[in-house]
C-alpha cells in the first residue's frame, strides 16, 4: 500500500500519467491489485470502473496475479518464419504451462503478443521488459532454467548488440543491422546544431524551409509536415504541444527502435524544432512499451541534452524554452494511430477520436498538437542544419529525401536501409539479397502483398508508400497462412469501438478460413471480397479501413491461389460436418455414428 | 397443368409455425385450390411420393434425425424455406448454443431443482437420435432460397410467401408481416 | 446570423445551420439516416457506423461529421443502403439475440432496424459467443445482447461525474464494464433511464418487464424513421 502511495505521489495528481502509474505499480507488484484500483480511482476521483477499462485496453497491464517471470513471445509473421512454433513448443513443455497460463508454481506466465520491432532477429520475446532475440530451443531450455535458479532476467543477457544497445543503461542483446546508412539519417550531424540554426530563423521560416522540403510524414500516411505544423501553430490556444510517435506497431517496422537507439538526439532535435516552429513548450514521446528497454537510456541523452543547454530554459541562449517528457504505451497497437496516442497519452484506453476536430486543432488536453513519426522528426532536424535543397536533391520530385526501410523476411541481409525514395521492388530485393520471391509485403499488414509482375514498383508516396516495414516472402512461403497471421493480428488489436472493425475482421476470418479449407464457392469468393470493401468502407479509423488489406490486396495480386482453392462447380458447400457434430455426443453417450450415405 | 405440389416439417421446433400456418383460416380453402401437400404432418403422409414444388421447414437442426430429414427435403424439393426463428436462426433452442453438450445435459437431467433424485439418467436408449454439438440453422447445413422470419411468422407473412412462389412473383413485404417475435 | 449552408442529399437541396452534423442537418431537412449508437443529446460517437453516408466518394459517419458548405452526400443510394444493412446484419450475429424472449422486443432498435431493411435472414453466420449476464441491485446487464455503442456510458454518471458504466477489454472481447458500488447507488429514475436509453434489450429493470403488449409497441406499425420522413 505504501508503494502505491508513493508512487501516486511521485506523479502528483496528473491524470495523464495514469498509465506510467500503471505500469510502474504491476512491475513492483507483478498485479494491479484491488487495492490499488481503490487508490487510484480515489487519487483522480474517477470510478474504478474507468481505472479496470484502462487496465484492461493494454496488454501489458494486468489485474490478475502473474508469474515472476512474464514472457511475451511475439507471434508476427517473421517470427513464425524464424522458428516461432518450436519455441513455443519449448516454452510450454519448460516451463510446464500454456500460453495464456501461469506455471502451477507460480513462476512463469507465458503471453503471445504483437509484433515487437525485432522482426530481423527473430523469435523475439520480451520477458520482465528485457527483450530476447533469435531465441531457440536450446536458449528456451537455459532460460526457463535460469528462471527455476530465481535468477535476475537482465542478468540472463550474455551478449549485448551493436552501438548503443551496449550503452551501460541499455544492455540489450538486441542488434541494429544498420546494412545501408543513408545520408539524411545517419549522415552527418551534430548535436545541438539544428536547434541552435533554427533559433535564429523565425517559426515561419522553419515551417517554410520544411514545406519547400516537401517532407512527408514518414510514419506512412505521408501527411505534409510543413503544412500539419502551420495549422498547428495558426491554431490560438494557451498551448501548444509537440508529440512524437515512437509507437511503431506495425508489424516488420523497426526502424524507429534503431533511430531511437543510435540518433536520439536528432530525434529530441526535430521535436525542439517543431516545438519552436508551432509555439509549443512541452514535447512527449510516446515511446512504446515494447520500447521500454530504451527509456533510461533516452532520459538519460534528455538530461545531456538539458546540460549542453539544447533542451529546458532559454535553449542555446534563446528565449525559447522547451522540455520533453517520455511517456509510455502498454501495448496496443490501435496507438499509433495519431488521436488513440492522444488519448492513450492521456492516461486512457487507447481508442481513436472522431475527426473533426483534428489533433492540430484539439488534441493533447484539447490543445493544439502536432504528432510526427520518429523518423519524420529526425528528418526535419537534418532538413534545419543542410537545407531544403540538398534534401529535394535526394529522390523524386513528389517524394523528396530518403525513407528508412525495416526489411525482414527471407533475404540473406535483413535489417535497417536508408534509400532514396524512387527505388523499386526489384533494386530493394537485389541489395537486401533476397531470391526465389514470391511476394513482398510493402507496409506491413495494413499496405499491400505486391507479386511479382508489381517488382518493378518504386518505393515512394504516389506508387508504393511504406511506414518503412518490407517483408519479403519466397516461394517456400504458404501464402494464406501469411494472410492468416495478419488477420489475426487485425482481429486481436482492433480497439473494438466500431462495428466493422470489431466484428467485421471476425467474419472475415472465418469466410477466410472456409476458403482456406477447400469448402468455398464461388459465391464465398465474392462475399469475402465484398466484405472486405464494406470494412474498409465504414470502419472508423486506419486500423479499420486497412484491415482487409492483407485479403484485398492478394485477390488483387494472388487471385489465382484463391481460384484454385475454390470449388467453381458447386453453388453450395456447407462448412457442417455431421460427424464432427456428433463427436461429442458419441462421447458422451459411448454410442457409434456412422453417417449414411443415400437416404431411403 | 397439375398443381404445385408442396411439404412440410417440423425439425427442432415447437409446431408453432405450423400452427401459424393454419392460422390462414378460410384461406385454407383457397390453398387446397392452389396447391397439393406431399409429405407433411398435415396429411400425415410420411414419405415423399414425388417430386415437390415447394417444401417448407419449421425449426432448426438439433440432433442426426433433424439433419437427416432436412438433406431428405433439400432432395426432393426445388424449393426449400426457411420458415421461422429456429430455421432461420436456431431460436430458443440454440440457446443452448454458448453452453458446452455435456453440462446443458447434466444441467436438464441430472442437477436441475426440478428432477427428483430417482430419476437421475442422462436419457440414452438407440432409438433417441445422437444430438448435435450445437443447435444449427437450416442453412448452415443444405441450400435454403427463402427466409421468414418471426417467432411464429404471421399466416399473413406465409400466405403471401406461399402464394408468390406459386405465382412466381416477387414477395410483396409490407412492413408488419416482418417481425422476429 | 450568419449564412445558411447549402448542401444536397441525394440530389435534394438543403439547408444546414453552421456547426450541424450531417444526420442533424438531415433530420431537420425531413430526410431519415439511420443511427444507432447515437442518441438526441449525448455526445456522438460514431461507433455503429450505420449512419455512414457517402461525400465525394468518401465515406463518413454522419453523426459525427459536421455539413460543411457544398456538400453531395449519397444517403439512400443502394450501396450505402447495402452496406448499412451490412452492418445491421454483423450486429445480429456478434451476439446473441434472440427476439421472442427479449423484453425489448417491439421496441429495439436493432430490431427496428432489421425490419427496416427487411433482413429475412444475415448474410454472415451466427457467432453464438458465450457471454454473461451479470446482476445488479436494480438492474441486470444482459451481455448478449449488448452492441457496445455506449449509450449508457455517456448518459449515466453520479452527481460529481464519475462513470458509472465503462468499457473494458478490446477488440471482440469489449464489453460494457459497470462499477459495482456506484451501480447500488443508482436511484430509480437512474436505472429507468438508462433502460430506456439502450437501445436493445441489454439493460433490464429489475421487478418490471413486458409494460406494453404486441401491438402497442413503437415499432409494431410503423418503421423507425418515420416519424422524421413524415415531416417533408
Amino acid at each position: 500500500m505504501d508503494i502505491i502511495k508513493r508512487i501516486l505521489q511521485k506523479y502528483g495528481k496528473d491524470r495523464t500519467r495514469l498509465i506510467d502509474i500503471l505500469k510502474e505499480i504491476q512491475a513492483g507488484q507483478g498485479i494491479i491489485s484491488d487495492k490499488a484500483i481503490e487508490s487510484i480511482a480515489k487519487e483522480f476521483k474517477i470510478s474504478r470502473a474507468e481505472v479496470e477499462g484502462v487496465i484492461s485496453f493494454y496488454h501489458f497491464l494486468s489485474d490478475k496475479p502473474l508469474g515472476k517471470y512474464v514472457v511475451y513471445l511475439n507471434n508476427s509473421i517473421t517470427s513464425e518464419m524464424a522458428g516461432r512454433e518450436k519455441v513455443a513448443r519449448a516454452l510450454e513443455k519448460e516451463a510446464g504451462c500454456a500460453f495464456g497460463q501461469t506455471s502451477p508454481d507460480g513462476l512463469i506466465t507465458l503471453f503471445e503478443t504483437s509484433c515487437i520491432g525485432m522482426n530481423d532477429q527473430e523469435p523475439a520475446a520480451i520477458i520482465n521488459g528485457v527483450v530476447f532475440t533469435c531465441l531457440n530451443e536450446e536458449k528456451v531450455k537455459k532460460i526457463v532454467a535460469w528462471m527455476k535458479e530465481g535468477k535476475d532476467v537482465q542478468e540472463m543477457v550474455e551478449e549485448f548488440g551493436d552501438g548503443a544497445n551496449q550503452h551501460e543503461l541499455v544492455k540489450a542483446m538486441v542488434k541494429n543491422n544498420i546494412r545501408k546508412p543513408g545520408p539524411v539519417l545517419f549522415g552527418d550531424y551534430t548535436v545541438g546544431s539544428a536547434i541552435t540554426k533554427a533559433l535564429k530563423m523565425s517559426p515561419e521560416a522553419i515551417i517554410e524551409e520544411v514545406k519547400k522540403a516537401n517532407l512527408l510524414g514518414r510514419g506512412g500516411a505521408g501527411f505534409p509536415t510543413g503544412l500539419k505544423w502551420e495549422f498547428c501553430r495558426k491554431e490560438k490556444s494557451p498551448e501548444h504541444y509537440v508529440i512524437c510517435n515512437a509507437d511503431e506497431g506495425e508489424p516488420g517496422t523497426f526502424k524507429d527502435r534503431v533511430l531511437l537507439t543510435e540518433r536520439p538526439e536528432m530525434v529530441f532535435e526535430g521535436m525542439a524544432i517543431a516545438g519552436y516552429a508551432v509555439g509549443a513548450r512541452l514535447g512527449i514521446l510516446y515511446l512504446r512499451h515494447e520500447y521500454s528497454y530504451l527509456r533510461n537510456y533516452l532520459q538519460h541523452i534528455l538530461e545531456r541534452m538539458r546540460q549542453q543547454g539544447f533542451l529546458g530554459k532559454n535553449i542555446a541562449d534563446k528565449s525559447f524554452d522547451f522540455d520533453i517528457e517520455i511517456k509510455s504505451g502498454a501495448g496496443a497497437y490501435v496507438c499509433g494511430e495519431e488521436s488513440a496516442l492522444i488519448e492513450s497519452a492521456e492516461g486512457k484506453r487507447g481508442e481513436p477520436r472522431d475527426r473533426p476536430p483534428f489533433p492540430v486543432q484539439k488534441g493533447f488536453l484539447n490543445q493544439p498538437t502536432t504528432v510526427n513519426n520518429v523518423e519524420t522528426l529526425a528528418t526535419a532536424t537534418q532538413i534545419i542544419i543542410h537545407g531544403a535543397g540538398w534534401f529535394r536533391s535526394m529522390g523524386t520530385p513528389v517524394s523528396a529525401g530518403t525513407k528508412l526501410l525495416s526489411v525482414s523476411g527471407d533475404c540473406e541481409r535483413p535489417g535497417i536501409y536508408e534509400v532514396e525514395f524512387g527505388l523499386t521492388i526489384k533494386e530493394l530485393l537485389e541489395m537486401v539479397g533476397a531470391k526465389d520471391t514470391l511476394a513482398v509485403q510493402v507496409g506491413g499488414p495494413s499496405g499491400q502483398c505486391i507479386s511479382e509482375s508489381g517488382f518493378g514498383r518504386k518505393i515512394c508516396y504516389s506508387d508504393l508508400a511504406t511506414g518503412g516495414s518490407i517483408i519479403i516472402f519466397n516461394r517456400s512461403r504458404d501464402l494464406f497462412s501469411i494472410v492468416r497471421n495478419f488477420l489475426d493480428f487485425f482481429i486481436e488489436e482492433s480497439c473494438g469501438w466500431c462495428v466493422p472493425c470489431r466484428a467485421g475482421n471476425v467474419l472475415l476470418k472465418k469466410k477466410f478460413e472456409k476458403i482456406a479449407s477447400g469448402l468455398g464457392t464461388r459465391q464465398d469468393l465474392a462475399e469475402l471480397e465484398a466484405w472486405g470493401k464494406i470494412i474498409k468502407s465504414m470502419s472508423r479509423c486506419g486500423l479499420g479501413q486497412t484491415s482487409p488489406n492483407p485479403i484485398l490486396t492478394t485477390l488483387t495480386n494472388f487471385r489465382e491461389l484463391y481460384e484454385s482453392r475454390i470449388n467453381k462447380e458447386a453453388d453450395f458447400i456447407p462448412e457442417f460436418d455431421l460427424t464432427r457434430a456428433v463427436a461429442e455426443a458419441c462421447v458422451l453417450t459411448g454410442r457409434e455414428f456412422q453417417e449414411e450415405t443415400e437416404h431411403a | 397443368m397439375s398443381k404445385p405440389v408442396i411439404a412440410t416439417a417440423s425439425l427442432a421446433g415447437c409446431f408453432g409455425c405450423h400452427m401459424s400456418f393454419l392460422d390462414i383460416d378460410e384461406r385454407i380453402l383457397e390453398l387446397v385450390e392452389l396447391v397439393e401437400f406431399d409429405k407433411s404432418p398435415i396429411d400425415d403422409l410420411k414419405k415423399f411420393t414425388r417430386p415437390v414444388d415447394i417444401g417448407l421447414i419449421e425449426g432448426g437442426c438439433c440432433n442426426v434425425e433433424n439433419v437427416e430429414v432436412l438433406r431428405y427435403f433439400r432432395k426432393n424439393c426445388r424449393i426449400l424455406v426457411s420458415v421461422g426463428e429456429c430455421a432461420v436462426m436456431g431460436g430458443l433452442p440454440a440457446m443452448r448454443n454458448t453452453i458446452p453438450l455435456k453440462e446443458c445435459l447434466e444441467e436438464a437431467y441430472l442437477n436441475s431443482l426440478t428432477v427428483a433424485p430417482e430419476d437421475r439418467l442422462i436419457p440414452n436408449d438407440e432409438e433417441l437420435p445422437l444430438l448435435l454439438d450445437r443447435v444449427y440453422p437450416c442453412h448452415e447445413i443444405v441450400r435454403i432460397d427463402y427466409f421468414l422470419p418471426g417467432c411464429p411468422p404471421s399466416a399473413d407473412l406465409i400466405w403471401e410467401a406461399l402464394t408468390a412462389l406459386i405465382q412466381g412473383r416477387p414477395m410483396k413485404l409490407d412492413y408488419p408481416l416482418i417481425k422476429y417475435d | 446570423m450568419p449564412d445558411k449552408i447549402k448542401f444536397t442529399i441525394d440530389g435534394k437541396e438543403c439547408l444546414a445551420e453552421p456547426g450541424q452534423t450531417i444526420y442533424e442537418a438531415a433530420r431537420a431537412n425531413g430526410v431519415y439516416i439511420p443511427v444507432l449508437c447515437h442518441y438526441e443529446g449525448l455526445k456522438p460517437v460514431g461507433s455503429c457506423r450505420i449512419c455512414s453516408v457517402r461525400v465525394n466518394g468518401r465515406w463518413m459517419a454522419s453523426c459525427t461529421q459536421p455539413v460543411t458548405e457544398g456538400m453531395v452526400i449519397e444517403n439512400a443510394v443502394p450501396e450505402v443502403e447495402e452496406f448499412r444493412k451490412a452492418i445491421i446484419e454483423m450486429l445480429l450475429v456478434e451476439g446473441n439475440h434472440f427476439c421472442p424472449t427479449c423484453e425489448k422486443s417491439g421496441n429495439c432498435e436493432l430490431q427496428a432496424l432489421a425490419y427496416r431493411y427487411q433482413i429475412m435472414v444475415p448474410q454472415f453466420p451466427y457467432l453464438f459467443p458465450k457471454r454473461e449476464i451479470e446482476a445488479f441491485p436494480g438492474f441486470l446487464l444482459e451481455h448478449n445482447r449488448c452492441i457496445q455503442c455506449q449509450r449508457c456510458v455517456r448518459a449515466i454518471q453520479t452527481r460529481d461525474g464519475q462513470k458509472i458504466f465503462t468499457m473494458k477489454n478490446r477488440s471482440k472481447d469489449v464489453r460494457v464494464n459497470v462499477d459495482r458500488k456506484l451501480a447500488a447507488k443508482m436511484s430509480e429514475d437512474q436505472i429507468q433511464k438508462a433502460m430506456d436509453i439502450c437501445p436493445v434489450g441489454a439493460i433490464l429493470k429489475k421487478e418490471v418487464g413486458f409494460r406494453l403488449p404486441i401491438g402497442k409497441r413503437k415499432y409494431d406499425h410503423r418503421p423507425i424513421g418515420s416519424e422524421i420522413e413524415e415531416k417533408k
